[in-house]
Parts: structure tokens; sequence; C-alpha cells
């Protein structure tokens, strides 16, 4: 039987391998811990079950994790995603109040927008520190969201406005097609479009690609912008999955799950060739880890130990260092 | 003249700057506010953000190393957590500060341990050691321990008397002497030379056969320890264990190290920075106090400007160094910069 190309020696795995295996490991643990995991019901056309709900929760994350990926392709990072996310939740249902449902949502995607660009202006004109710029974000995001929602957590009873985050389209979530959507978008853009080069080729070799031509500050721009508006989709989806915004709470450690999820995707922090269905798939497995940690009657206290652990874990097997180790000491045994 | 200026800015203007920023924000708090000028409304400050000192200067340290701690504040949390559990057992007060000295160094060496021999980025693994901290002080409980501890509570409520009638607090000696012994540290070490060299540059560290893994261990090591021992100030602080404490502290201590001058990108900064940062913040949170009508969130929005402020003024220093050579070039290329701009 012929091997595919990347069993064969020499050729590096691909990266979307890793996370995976990680999520294959997992469904099989669940597999075999409570074999109900899986079960999928039809409910009045609903589709209802963990895997749905995985699905269903995920997108938020999924999706801010997409534009994380952009942002981190090109070296960068975006630390103020959750706080976007915050402004983004308030402003919608702020503007919900005696606005149609259209001018709401462009405001608080225009927002997002806003940060975005900030952030961008900070890292490619300014050309500050990529984690310091978008710092000023994270701190002041909260603040400004407090500024919208007047410091009280607003709600919203629009069923329009609601059916974004809760609604049902042929027995999906409908936030999963809008998750749907912006991977395809992404993804287009990546591989159809010149940006999408451009942002891998600046991210691996920045001098390089500036002799080429290539004008990394737009390139920056943009995928600040991006990232900047992903997060404020997030937020919308966020907000109207609970009816509500909350300035403190809403998407606190989203920067630190999204950045997560890239990672165990197998883009790597230091920029380059960067993997959208890895980072699909890293959000999928911190949410089906949540969910897995949550059906199992756990206490949800230590959802973030195992959560720690199991990072810890990916991350070191994705470590070539600790993989040379491995099969060194391997090797070892089988010559001694 | 202007080479006077110069060397000013390559070295210690960022310190300067946020000495006057102190001392200009001091003076218009003493100006607006009546009451603001007295002695124990500045040693307040102290009292206040001891354990935030401590924990910001053992930042730095990792900072000028160009890494990152993120674990801090779950590493307070969690060792207000532990000792308040013990002592509600009864251990003796002492034994329980040697021991949660040890947990952090433990904590913080096992992080650089997987940092410097996998290649880890620090980002990721102190997020698994945030995530870890908060984690282990869930486990140990969600509820609220109050610490009833004779020696705790003696230590806690003990003042230190001053001319004046003012007052500073065990706590506050404590910081300010730990600052005392990181500027040690950091002048005349080899451990305090091998982090700057390191932040430097790590291909040169190398070459130079300095220990790299060595002092990438022991950096996130001392910052475990900065983070129990601001723990244990904490706790004397609070009285009491929960491990809902400080949710977010660690920006806080990244940005008192970058309003204090510590430069992100690692190898520069003053060790007395971080304490100054911290200092303006506090104030900023004062001035908002005594004016009384401000919601608490505009402090956010204040450090938030501060820091967008001081990242500028790195910048530009940064510009200036990459520009390199004689004084005079940097001179004329900062003048053709601002004739683009």
């Amino acid at each position: 039987m012929k091997q595919p190309a990347w069993l064969e020696r020499g050729t590096p795995t691909p990266k979307v391998v890793w996370p995976l295996l990680a999520l294959l490991i997992l469904y099989l643990f669940n597999l075999i811990v409570m074999p109900g995991f899986f079960r999928v019901e039809l409910i009045d056309g609903h589709l209802y079950g963990n895997l749905v709900d995985v699905l269903n929760r995920g997108t938020p994350l999924m999706i801010i994790a997409l534009g994380m990926t952009l942002v981190i392709a090109k070296e960068g990072i975006d630390i103020s995603v959750g706080s976007v996310l915050a402004i983004s939740g308030s402003m919608a249902i702020y503007m919900l109040e005696g606005h149609r449902l259209w001018v709401a949502i462009l405001a608080a995607l225009g927002v997002g927008l806003l940060c975005g660009l900030w952030n961008g202006m900070l890292v490619a004109v300014l050309r500050i520190q990529p984690m310091v710029a978008t710092l000023i974000l994270l701190t002041v995001g909260r603040g400004i969201a407090q500024l919208i929602t007047n410091g009280q957590i607003l709600t919203t009873t629009r069923d329009s406005y609601e059916f974004i985050g809760k609604g049902f389209l042929f027995g999906i979530p409908f936030a999963v097609y809008i998750a749907a959507i912006v991977f395809l978008l992404i993804y287009l853009l990546k591989t159809k479009t010149a940006f999408g080069l451009f942002l891998e080729s600046t991210g691996a070799n920045r001098k390089s690609s500036e002799f080429a031509g290539v004008k990394p500050r737009v390139i920056f721009m943009t995928a600040y912008a991006i990232c900047g508006l992903l997060a404020a989709l997030a937020g919308i989806i966020y907000s109207s999955n609970l009816s509500s915004a909350d300035a403190n709470n809403a998407g606190l450690w989203y920067e630190l799950d999204a950045i997560l999820a890239v990672v165990i995707g197998g883009t790597s922090m230091r920029g380059g060739r960067f993997y959208l269905g890895g980072t699909v798939i890293g959000a999928i497995f911190i949410q089906s880890l949540t969910t897995t940690i949550y059906s199992l009657g756990v206490p949800p206290e230590s959802i973030l130990l195992v959560k720690a652990v199991v990072v810890i874990l990916v991350c070191l097997i994705q470590s070539d260092v600790f993989r040379q180790k491995l099969t060194s000491r391997k090797r070892k045994v089988t010559a001694s | 003249m202007i080479k006077s200026g110069l060397r000013i800015s390559s070295n210690n203007i960022i310190v300067l700057a946020t000495l006057l920023l102190l001392i200009l924000l001091y003076g218009s708090g003493s100006f607006m506010y009546t009451g603001f000028f007295s002695l124990q409304v500045f040693l307040n400050l102290f009292i206040d953000n001891a354990y935030l000192i401590i924990v910001a200067t053992g930042m730095a340290f990792v900072i000028i190393t160009g890494g990152i701690d993120l674990s801090v504040a779950s590493v307070v949390a969690m060792i207000s957590m532990i000792s308040a559990s013990l002592l509600q057992q009864g251990m003796n007060a002492y034994l329980v500060m040697v021991l949660s000295l040890l947990v952090g160094i433990v904590f913080g060496a096992g992080q650089g341990y997987l940092i410097s021999k996998f290649q880890l980025h620090p980002w990721i693994v102190t997020l698994a050691g945030m995530f870890l901290g908060r984690g282990i002080a869930y486990l140990i409980g969600t509820e609220s321990i109050v610490i009833t501890n004779a020696t705790y509570t003696a230590i806690s409520s003990y003042k230190l008397r001053l001319f004046g009638g003012s007052f500073i607090s065990i706590s506050v000696v404590i910081a300010l002497l730990f600052v005392l012994a990181a500027l040690l540290v950091g002048k005349y070490t080899s451990f305090g030379r091998a982090v700057y060299a390191l932040g430097g540059s790590e291909r040169s560290a190398v070459l130079m056969g300095l220990p790299v893994s060595g002092t990438t261990i022991g950096v996130y090591a001392l910052s475990g320890f900065c983070s129990a021992l601001g723990g244990i100030v904490f706790t004397f602080y609070m009285l009491s264990g929960n491990s809902l404490h400080l949710m977010g502290m660690e920006m806080d201590a990244i940005a008192a190290c970058v309003i204090g001058g510590i430069l992100l990108t690692g190898g520069f900064g003053y060790l007395l920075g971080p304490m100054l940062g911290v200092l303006c913040t506090g104030i900023i949170q004062t001035m908002i106090i005594f004016q009384g009508t401000l919601s608490s969130w505009w402090t956010k929005i204040a450090v938030g400007f501060l820091l967008f402020l001081f990242m500028a003024l790195q910048r530009l220093i940064v510009m200036r160094k990459e520009s390199g050579g004689a004084p005079m070039k940097i001179a004329r290329n900062i003048a053709k910069n601002d004739v683009k701009m």
C-alpha cells in the first residue's frame, strides 16, 4: 500500500494533522466514556445535541480566531478582540433602542472596523510592537463599552436580533451559517487574491517582500481591520445569543482562547504560512473540550486546569524539539 | 546643547518622563482637590499598590529578556488561596510564607523550563500557566476564605509611624526593599547582565557563551517568586483568599512596565521604572476617587491614554537608535522625518 506523501520520511508533516489528531483523541475519549455525547436529535425541525452545541457555542470564537489568524500570519497579534467584542455587542444593543435592525448591526460592525483600523494604525504607521499596541485597546475597550452601556447591563427583546445568535435555519443554528460564510470569504481571500499571498510573504520575511514591491503598511492595516470587523461580528452573535450586553464580562479571555485556537491550528506565532482550516479545528477543539468537561459532570472550577494541561500537551506535541527528543529516546531504546 | 539632550534620550528619557508625569499628576491633583496634597495620600499609593510594585518589577525582568509572563495575576490569586486555606488548617504563618514562595519559584521555573527547552512561545506557556494558577485556586475553593491567623492580622494592621502622624505598612517596606534589591541585581550581578544581554540579542548571548537557557529559567523563576511575594503582600492587604482576586492584573503589571520605560522588545529599561509606572496609575485612580462623580472605568481610559503616550515615546527612541551613528546624524534624520511627517 502506498503511503500518503506526508507519511514518507523526510517530508514534513502538514500542520493540520496535529489539531485533527487532538480532536480525534478527545472524541474517542468521549465515545468511550459517554456514548451519549454524539447523539443528535431532531426536535421541532431543529437539531439538538452536544455536537450541534459545540458548533453553535463555538461560532464567536471561530470567527474571532479566523481574524486572529490573519493578524498572526503577519507576525502580529491582537489581544484587544475580547474588548472589541464587548464594544460591538454594547453598541448593537444600545442602537437597537429606537433604530432599525440593520442600523444597529452596521453601527456595531463600524465600531469594530474603527477599532481594527486604530490597531492597524498603531502597528503599521507608528510601528509599535503589536502586542503593546493592542494592549491599549484591551484596557480602554472595556471602558468605552461601559461608556456606551452607561455601566449597566443592556438587554433587548427584539426577535429579529435574537435570531442571529439563537435562531435555526433548516435545522442548523443560524450562527453556523455566518461562520461558514466568513470562513469561505477568508479562504477565498487567502487563495484567490494577491492580498493572501502578500500577507504570507510579509509575515515570512518582511524585508524581502518590501524589496519585491509589497507595501507592508497596507497589508497590515487590512489584516487588523478585518480582525476588528470579525471581532465585532462575533460580538453581535455573542450578545444576540444572550440577548444582553455586559461591558465587563462579555468576551472575557476570548483573546486568549482565540490565540490558542490559532496556535493549536498550526499557525506559527512567528508569522508566515497560515492555516485557516487548522484554526477552525482549533476553535472546535477548545469548544469541544469545554463541552466535554461540562457534560462529564466535572466541577466547572476545574475547566481551567484541564485547559492548561491540554494546552501544554498540544504545544509540546507541536514542538519539533520535543518530538525529536521523544524519537531519539525511542531509537536509543531499540538500539540497546 | 543637542548632544546633551540626545544623551538623555538614549538612556533614561522615559524614566525621566515618567518621573515628570508623576510630579505633574500629583501637582495637578493637589491643585484641584483639597486634601490631596498630604503625605498620607502619597504614602497610601504605596500601601494600596505594594503588591503591584513587586509583581511589576518581576515582570520587568522577564520583559527585559524579551519574554512575557501572563501568569502573574493568577499566581497571586493562587497564593492567596493556598495561604488562606493552609492558615485555616492551623499551619504556622511563617511556614506558610516560605511554602508560598517555594510554590511560586517552582511554578515560574516550570514555565521557564518549557519555554527554554522546547522553544515554546512564552505567550502560550504563560497563558497555560495563567489557566493553571486560576484552576488550582478554584480547586482549593470557590468561596472566599477569611484569614484570622494572629500573625497575619498583626502584620496586616501594623503601622510603621513616620513623622507627622503618617504611616506605612510592612508591605510597603517589603516592596521598597525588593525594588532596591532588584536594582542591585540588575546592575551588579552576572545574572542581571545576562538578562539584559539576552534581551538585546539572544544569538549574541549564545555566542558570548552566556548561560542562555539557565537565565531564561531563572528569570521566569524570579517572576514566579515575585508573584508569590506579591501574593503574600496582597494577602496581608486583603486578609482573605479568593480565587477571583485580581482578574486581569497581569495587564496592569505590563502597563506599569511600559509606562515605566521598560522596552517591550527587550534589552532595555530601568528597574525603577515599573514602580514609577504603578505610582502613576495609582495617582490617576486617587484623582478619580477625589473627583467623586466620575466612575471607576475612567481610570482604564486614562491609563490607556498614558500607555499610548509612552509607547509613542518608546517608538521615537527606538527610531533614533535604529538610525544609529553619530548624534548629529541622528538629529538630522529626525529633522528629516519630522519634515516628511
